[in-house]
């Protein structure tokens, strides 16, 4: 698959990342060169076989439904770029 | 004395514990190595303060006599683990100035053994690369050169900075983490002992996650027996991972008998690549050679999907790298580029924060996984990689370890590859399907290449079989004797 610029803007919105226009040819280059190398895989008969997200087991173990940490809001925002009464802070989103 | 800074970790218990010097003078020895290895830029933050507070408290167990397993051991900290209080960056611009308010669960557990934190090391950003050379802090040059050329080499990577920092005699042993061959190709390339451990053998809590159900953390040392020392004490279940397998944690080191007589070593035949350098073909002859006649049999086994690996692996870690690092936003931690909308904030932040490579693994990640393309990109390729899974399953019945070499070539010049991400991705193509099968694997060095580099020997193991990976690779390494150090060494007298 040849990916074309337009498909890379369209990924690169929902990736959240800015892509400057003069930089979504070149990607898109980058990107089908990769794409056509993964596609050898179409090679591979894969008829019936189960997919695998993981190589443990499949079951997720269970914990005590209890609060094991909590009170720690200051540490937690210690790292925030911007933090205001004890919340995050982001421009505005609702008008 | 020795030299301090040119000892195994064994060797360093056993001086300590003679009290033939203290934990402070080993650490303040490595402490100045750290210093003058700055050239080659393994260090992204050094912190010796802690590494003196650290052998403090070392000195006074050992004069007590309650001595830790790890007391006295100045290690290297690959900087995608958090550590309390000291900056955590991935190499990577988006999480510059973060300082975790918690230790990972592997770094604590080291601490705990008792031992000390020279600093953390520079890797390639959020460890995607092969190396070191996508790091928003700049290249890390291997401590090794070619032999009448004087240019600069890359450690490997992703852990090229710890891989550098080790060889260089900068720190007694240090960490890395391994999603594809990261732990294990840059110490093929500098001439160390990397281990990739079982998936599930060491927590993955608070290690920045790359691709979660391929990244395992692991030791970086001179010798096999350090490497089961470090893993000795890095192992273990971990209820905040919940893919920590709770499985006892044998005694590694016990493991190391040198008897692999009766052993069935598997020799994949679809390891033979295309384009594979003589001289790396010679090397792994001599390895069969050595495991056989240490008594070891050997058999021909087929995993004829290697060369699907990769491609598997070029859906699967993108895809979940583009949602692991969703998280980085600009909202809570890290970098935030203003922009006049939330969404605007995201994009100038992501597009700032993130460097080439990270942009366009994230951009491939987000692309198999949208709608329209999920059935044909990603559950195609977990597909395939259940088949490379059996693969494994199937050899394991006709043999006990795998033995392959660890990267198709030695070390490059810094800056060569950089052209065409795809010869980049083929530098792990002995070591990515490791991972996706979630199973042991170690890097022994095993030689050197025709230009005087480094070059190392791989051997798989079956899942939480880490002894008798280990037990081989201690055969192979006294085999193979290698004693070659690289031209720059960072300690006291070469």
């Amino acid at each position: 698959m040849a990916l074309d610029k337009a498909t890379v803007a369209r990924i690169a919105a929902l990736a959240r990342i800015k892509v400057p226009e003069a930089e979504q040819e070149h990607l898109a280059g980058e990107l089908s060169q990769i794409l056509r190398w993964i596609e050898q895989l179409d090679e591979v008969d894969t008829e019936g076989v189960e997919p695998m997200s993981s190589v443990t087991a499949t079951r997720l173990p269970m914990r005590a439904d209890a609060v094991t940490d909590g009170n720690i809001r200051d540490k937690i925002l210690a790292n925030a770029p911007q933090a205001a009464h004890g919340f995050f802070a982001v421009p505005k989103v609702v008008e | 004395m020795a030299d301090l800074t040119d000892l195994t970790l064994a060797e360093a218990r056993d001086g300590l514990r003679r009290k033939a010097f203290s934990a402070r003078e080993i650490t303040q020895a490595h402490i100045a190595a750290v210093e003058a290895a700055r050239p080659l830029n393994a260090f992204i933050t050094e912190t010796p303060e802690r590494a003196l507070a650290m052998a403090a408290a070392s000195d006074a167990r050992l004069a007590r006599g309650e001595a830790l397993p790890l007391d006295g051991m100045p290690l290297a900290i690959k900087d995608l683990f958090c550590t309390e209080g000291v900056e955590t960056t991935a190499a990577s611009r988006i999480l510059g100035g973060f300082k975790p308010p918690y230790e990972s669960t592997v770094t604590a557990k080291l601490w705990a053994a008792g031992a000390a934190m020279l600093g953390k090391t520079n890797l390639d950003e959020f460890a995607m690369g092969s190396s070191n050379m996508t790091s928003a802090r700049g290249p890390v040059e291997s401590p090794w050169r070619r032999p009448g050329d004087n240019r600069p080499l890359v450690p490997g990577g992703s852990s090229g900075g710890s891989a550098a920092a080790v060889a260089a005699r900068a720190a007694l042993a240090a960490i890395g983490t391994d999603t594809g061959g990261s732990i294990r190709q840059p110490a093929s390339f500098c001439g160390i002992v990397g281990l990739k451990p079982t998936y599930g053998r060491c927590s993955r809590w608070g290690i920045v996650a790359f691709a979660s159900s391929l990244d395992q953390a692991g030791p970086m040392t001179r010798s096999v027996r350090d490497a089961a020392m470090m893993l000795q004490a890095m192992a273990g279940y971990d209820p905040r991972d919940s893919t920590s397998a709770p499985v006892a944690v044998p005694d590694f080191e016990a493991a190391l008998t040198g008897d692999i007589r009766g052993l069935r070593i598997g020799i994949p035949r679809e390891y033979r690549v295309d384009g594979m350098p003589a001289e790396i073909e010679a090397l792994w002859q001599r390895g069969i050679d050595w495991v056989r006649e240490a008594g070891a049999e050997i058999v021909e086994i087929s995993l004829k999907l290697t060369k699907y690996a990769l491609p598997t692996y070029y859906i699967i870690a993108p895809a979940e790298a583009s949602a692991n690092l969703a998280r980085y936003d600009g909202v809570r931690f890290g970098l935030r580029v203003p922009g006049a909308t939330l969404d605007e904030m995201y994009e100038n932040t992501r597009g700032e924060g993130f460097g080439a490579e990270v942009r366009r693994r994230v951009l491939i990640g987000t692309y198999v996984l949208s709608a329209g393309y999920y059935d044909a990109y990603y559950l195609k390729a977990q597909r395939v990689r259940s088949l490379i899974a059996q693969d494994f399953t199937q050899a394991f019945e006709r043999c006990d370890a795998i033995l392959t070499p660890t990267a198709p070539s030695a070390a490059f010049p810094i800056g060569e590859r950089m052209d065409d991400p795809i010869a980049m991705y083929l530098n792990d193509v002995f070591t990515v399907p490791v991972n996706l099968a979630g199973l042991p694997g170690i890097s022994v060095p095993a030689g050197l290449s025709g230009d005087g580099l480094p070059l190392g020997l791989h051997v798989i193991g079956r899942a939480f079989d880490e002894e008798t990976v280990l037990r081989v690779g201690e055969v192979i390494e006294s085999a193979a004797a290698f004693t070659a150090k690289p031209q720059f060494t960072a300690g006291a007298a070469p």
